[in-house]
């Protein structure tokens, strides 16, 4: 049982770093401050660097699910623009 | 009169293969340079140079084509931009560092603060041979601490705190040494497995994993014509006073033991490495 509810979705699985953040920050500035994005990427090296980009981005990181088919679901809530 | 080369070396002024001409290394710490340092330098450099500065491998700047005769007036030239002459031969040398901590994202240590320490304490002291510190900031290692006679590494000691923990996983995954698991809503730390790296204390959204800054100290590293991947013989150290007591023993083991023209590690390894572990052990252990 989640306690968010996700309003957008964005893959960055078909990019490489550092597209992978650019495309996962484009998608954070088209939505607004309190909602919530969920990025899907590849394990690797986004998974250990995207989570921390976004916390450094200032924004809420509340969830990483892994979906078992080596991606990963970061669960992000915008805190600012 | 004949000139003294190995006065003007140990002032940091390299003889050139053009006659009477040196280039003039300056002392430089950590890499860092103020703008009044560089306006000096620039202008000494199209003055009494030709023009041009060398950046060293070890982040220094040297300044060539200095005349003989004008070795004292460069000097007074450069004093008035905060510059002074470096140092070559049988002393520390200068201190490298990263950006570290003030700087980075990634950074677990003052890399610049403590550069500046170590100068104070150590810079030009006379010894049978060149000494290099380096200090890097974190395991990423831009510095090559390893490199280096000492080389000093920041780290990051981990603590989780259950209660400000949402559970999020971001940590395990974000852990490259595999020493992090989720298990029955409890985060497990395999502290045999933790390189201090502090990725888990950057990645983490809610600052449930807390990091206290230490140090990795390398033993004996060269990169000249010989060379030698400097070794850690100690656990991660955990406070600066701690530090420098095994930065002294270290390099008055060398001091004590060293053959005149013989590196660090060619000590370490014809006294013992038994001996020199004994004797930064017990500097650490106080």
């Amino acid at each position: 049982m989640a306690d968010y509810e996700i309003d957008e979705r964005v893959d960055i699985t078909d990019v490489v770093c550092p597209m992978t953040f650019v495309k996962a920050k484009v998608a954070m500035e088209e939505i607004e401050v309190g909602q919530v994005l969920a990025v899907t990427m590849n394990d690797g090296e986004p998974v250990q660097n995207v989570p921390r980009s976004f916390k450094e981005e200032g924004q809420q990181v509340l969830k990483l699910i892994d979906n078992g088919n080596g991606t990963y679901d970061l669960i992000v809530k915008k805190l600012e623009e | 009169m004949a000139v003294d080369y190995a006065a003007l070396k140990k002032g940091g002024f390299m003889r050139q293969k053009q006659k009477n001409h040196f280039s003039l290394r300056l002392a430089v710490v950590g890499g860092n340079l103020t703008a009044e340092n560089l306006k000096i330098i620039a202008e000494v450099a199209e003055k009494y140079g030709d023009g041009h500065v060398h950046l060293t491998s070890r982040q220094s700047v040297e300044i060539p084509f200095i005349k003989l005769e004008q070795v004292e007036e460069v000097k007074e030239a450069l004093a008035t931009g905060g510059c002074k002459p470096g140092v070559c031969g049988p002393r520390v040398r200068t201190i490298t560092a990263c950006q570290g901590s003030e700087i980075c994202p990634s950074g677990n240590i003052d890399t610049y603060g403590l550069a500046k320490k170590l100068d104070e304490r150590y810079f030009a002291r006379e010894l049978p041979h060149k000494f290099k510190f380096g200090v890097t900031g974190c395991q990423n290692n831009c510095l090559k601490a390893e490199e280096n006679d000492v080389g000093i590494k920041g780290a990051s000691i981990v603590e989780w705190d259950e209660d400000a923990c949402i559970m999020c996983g971001v940590c395990e995954k974000t852990c490259r040494e595999s020493a992090i698991s989720v298990k029955d809503g409890k985060i497990d730390l395999d502290r045999e497995k933790c390189n201090y790296c502090g990725r888990c204390v950057k990645a983490c959204p809610t600052e449930a994993w807390k990091g206290t800054p230490g140090f990795l100290v390398s033993f004996g590293g060269l990169f000249g014509n010989r060379v030698y991947k400097g070794e850690n013989y100690l656990p991660v150290i955990t406070s600066e006073e701690q530090l420098f007591a095994v930065t002294d023993a270290a390099i008055q083991f060398f001091d004590d033991n060293a053959n005149p023209g013989e590196r660090f590690r060619m000590t370490i390894e014809r006294v013992g490495l038994d001996a020199f572990k004994k004797v930064i052990e017990e500097a650490y252990h106080g």
